[in-house]
């Protein structure tokens, strides 16, 4: 019993949040690692389209609350996700047109590009500020639990309770989705089979007839539909504010560098071996332990490893170990 | 118009725009625009250093500017005898097992190469290290924990506090090379950031090394206080044969002499930058940053050559750190945020023009002018839009965001200048 009931408090407090935040991350870190393998470099601007996307998504929910639309015990935001690709999509095609293809032309060093994405960071950042200000916006709505704690107790009798979040159960369905639908795409499609070699071999594709400004949209409206997707699933299930957006930059870095840059199983890895430690690290075991060990060897102490302050700074220190030990990362990535 | 008479008059522009800012608006601003102008110029040296003349991308220049604000804690505040003695030996300890566990960590990696061996050392060791130290923090942050609950520093004169803010920096910044600097130009840039990041998390956290988010107020200053100055007669006479009185001379003079002081640093390290940039060094540093494999080839080292300008360009980032906490009087961890002590201090550095050390300062006071200037420009652009306009929603949200025209600003600043004027304003020659 007290193992079960150990059982129900790990998942409940690091398993269930663990997996959903690192859908999401992974989501995050499959846009990154799409940019740096096909568009060849590291977008400091990911966390702020990712913000401007679900600003768009949010601006809709909004209106289709106030039309009264809705999904029933589904979140709003669900309907009005497509909008806010459409959206973003426009935002990064129109940037990609006025900003990076005058850079793509001269054949600038990568990490010229990446000063660039910073100057495209300051201005996304200033236009979602500007259009939606600074602060929290809450855009959540639908039924909030999928298992509560009191069912979960009333139905299986055990001390500890488990809840599961609507949210975080639909992060996890839409994750596994989208992803499915992308490497269909990437590996079955015609379009996606030339992504794949103009990332393995730009100038072997160029060769084979590839046609690169195609190939540079479509990375980019996949792009957008990822972090949307990616922005609005963390929007629901923590909470939308810019800023949050623009330090999940950090974590999502460190989940595609992880995995290995430009390799979208590594991103996925990535974004689950970043979001256990953080939660793993930071979580308090006391509670798990105390049910697990018998009560001559239950700990005093919380048996917290790091404070939840250094949330952040786990994600650096699996990254700078990482690369310590294998440079491209756990799955072999790409180098400039 | 040659580069000569083009940074003259650039110069001169600053000049202008900041005695101009003195005419129209007030003193006050004019020289809190040069104090924070003159502090900025010397961390675009810094970053210049690293990358225009090196080419090494660091994203993480907010960790230095922090620790060198730090040192100023560290250096300058009384030490409170009453944690040394409930709990400061057990923190050292504590301190020393943690690095006693990481070089036998990276001995064990490198002489034995057993992987388990060295994850048993660092778990081992990290819980050691928290069994010590975890002791030690509790009592020193309950001493007192509302004024102080923390260490306190060594009480030296707070200009001392300068060049060990550069020390501290330093050391930051070896071991941040010595891990990091053999990635590639993109990880190198994400790793700095993340370790900034770090860096910060640490300061936030830590109470007992600097009270953390509590803050800590009221350090020493090098220039005399304010009332003092009003209750000097001496003083008081002299301010009213300017015709002044002598509230606002005092906060004026005390601006000056800040500005005096940081001006002298700013022009040894702008004499030393330029006297690097034109020896021997500077052009091996050059070679390396135009064809790494082509100076490798000649002989060069080039791993150690980063570290080395690494360290150098970090520093200088931490002697302006330690200026500017010196020159708020607090240390105050939870404002250090990267948009604005990272990648405002690269549009600084790319607008002033990567690889020209008087670039790096244009660009510095320039972008800082802007930086504080945008937004009453904002205001006033927003409510001469919003004029016409009736009372409402919109015409609030609209004033309301004009403070957000600054990032903006910035990046359309930032995306132009890399355009059109890919090598800044001052090119290197």
């Amino acid at each position: 019993m007290d193992l079960l009931n150990a059982l129900v408090a790990l998942a409940n407090f690091v398993l269930i949040p663990a997996v959903a935040y690192g859908s999401q991350l992974a989501l995050g870190a499959l846009g990154v690692t799409l940019i740096y393998g096909i568009l060849r470099f590291s977008n400091f601007a990911h966390g702020d389209t990712m913000a401007f996307g679900t600003m768009v998504t949010i601006l809709f929910t909004w209106w289709f609350q106030s039309m009264g639309l809705s999904l029933g015990p589904l979140p709003t935001a669900l309907l009005a996700i497509p909008f806010g690709i459409a959206g973003t999509a426009l935002l990064v095609l129109g940037t990609d047109r006025v900003v990076y293809r005058f850079y793509r032309a001269q054949k600038v060093k990568p990490v010229i590009l990446v000063m660039v994405s910073l100057g495209v960071m300051f201005v996304y950042n200033g236009i979602t500020r500007i259009i939606l200000g600074p602060d929290d916006q809450n855009f959540a709505d639908g039924e909030r639990f999928l298992i509560s704690a009191r069912d979960f107790k009333a139905m299986t009798g055990l001390d500890e309770a488990l809840a599961i979040r609507t949210t975080q159960a639909l992060t996890v369905v839409v994750a596994v989705i989208v992803v499915a639908a992308l490497f269909w795409f990437l590996n079955r499609t015609r379009t996606g089979k030339s992504m794949r070699a103009y990332s393995d071999n730009e100038d072997l594709a160029l060769l084979s007839g590839i046609n690169p400004e195609k190939v540079e949209r479509v990375t980019w409206v996949i792009v957008a539909a990822l972090v949307t997707i990616a922005g609005v699933l963390y929007g629901l299930d923590k909470s939308y504010k810019p800023f949050t957006y623009f330090q999940l930059l950090l974590p999502i870095f460190a989940a595609a560098i992880v995995g290995g840059l430009g390799n979208p199983l590594g991103a996925i890895l990535g974004g689950f071996v970043i979001a256990f430690s953080e939660v793993g690290i930071t979580y308090a075991w006391k509670k798990v332990l105390g049910y697990a060990l018998p009560d001559s060897l239950a700990p005093d102490g919380l048996v917290q490893l790091l404070s939840t302050d250094y949330k952040f700074a786990v994600s650096f220190v699996i990254l700078v170990i990482v690369l310590l030990i294998k440079p491209t990362g756990l799955m072999k990535g790409k180098s400039v | 118009m040659n580069l000569t008479l083009r940074t003259w008059a650039l110069f001169a522009l600053v000049a202008v725009l900041i005695i101009g800012t003195g005419f129209l608006q007030s003193w006050n601003t004019a020289l809190f625009i040069l104090n924070f102008g003159l502090i900025s110029a010397i961390m675009s040296l810094g970053v210049n250093l690293q990358w225009g003349i090196a080419g090494l991308f660091n994203v993480g220049i907010m960790g230095f500017v922090a620790l060198g604000g730090l040192a100023v804690v560290l250096t300058s505040m009384p030490p409170v005898a009453e944690a040394w003695a409930a709990g400061g030996l057990r923190i050292l300890l504590g301190l020393a097992i943690g690095v006693a566990v990481l070089v036998a960590a990276v001995l064990a990696h490198k002489r034995l190469k057993k992987g388990w061996l060295v994850a048993v050392i660092v778990v081992g060791g990290f819980f050691t290290f928290r069994a010590v130290f975890d002791g030690g923090v509790e009592a020193v942050e309950a001493v007192n924990p509302s004024v102080s609950g923390y260490l306190g520093g060594l009480g030296l004169p707070v200009l001392m506090a300068w060049p060990i803010g550069g020390l501290l920096a330093a050391g930051g910044a070896w071991v941040i090379g010595k891990t990091a600097l053999g990635l590639r130009s993109d990880y190198l840039a994400i790793a700095t950031l993340g370790i900034s990041e770090i860096i910060i998390a640490v300061m936030k956290n830590e109470d007992w090394l600097a009270r953390g988010v509590k803050n800590v107020n009221g350090l020493p200053r090098p220039v005399p206080y304010e009332i003092d100055l009003q209750n000097d007669p001496g003083f008081v006479e002299t301010a009213a044969g300017w015709g002044m009185d002598a509230t606002t001379a005092s906060t004026l003079t005390v601006k000056l002499a800040y500005a005096g002081l940081f001006a002298v640093v700013l022009i040894i390290i702008l004499m030393l930058a330029q006297l690097a940039l034109k020896s021997p060094w500077g052009r091996m540093m050059r070679a390396i940053r135009d064809n790494e494999v082509a100076a490798r080839a000649m002989g060069k080292d080039v791993t150690f050559r980063h570290l080395q300008v690494f360290v150098l360009g970090s520093a200088i980032c931490g002697i302006a750190g330690a200026m500017m906490t010196t020159l708020d009087g607090l240390l105050t961890p939870g404002t250090y945020q990267p948009l604005r002590y990272t990648f405002l201090i690269w549009v600084m550095v790319i607008v002033g023009g990567s690889g020209n050390n008087l670039g790096a300062v244009l660009g510095g006071f320039i972008i800082w002018f802007l930086w504080v200037q945008v937004d009453p420009m904002a205001q006033w652009l927003m409510s001469a839009i919003t004029a016409g306009m009736a009372e409402g929603d919109l015409k609030a949200h609209l004033l309301d965001s004009a403070q957000h025209l600054k990032l903006l600003t910035m990046g359309v600043i930032l995306l132009l200048v890399l355009r059109f004027s890919p090598r800044g304003l001052l090119p290197e020659k």
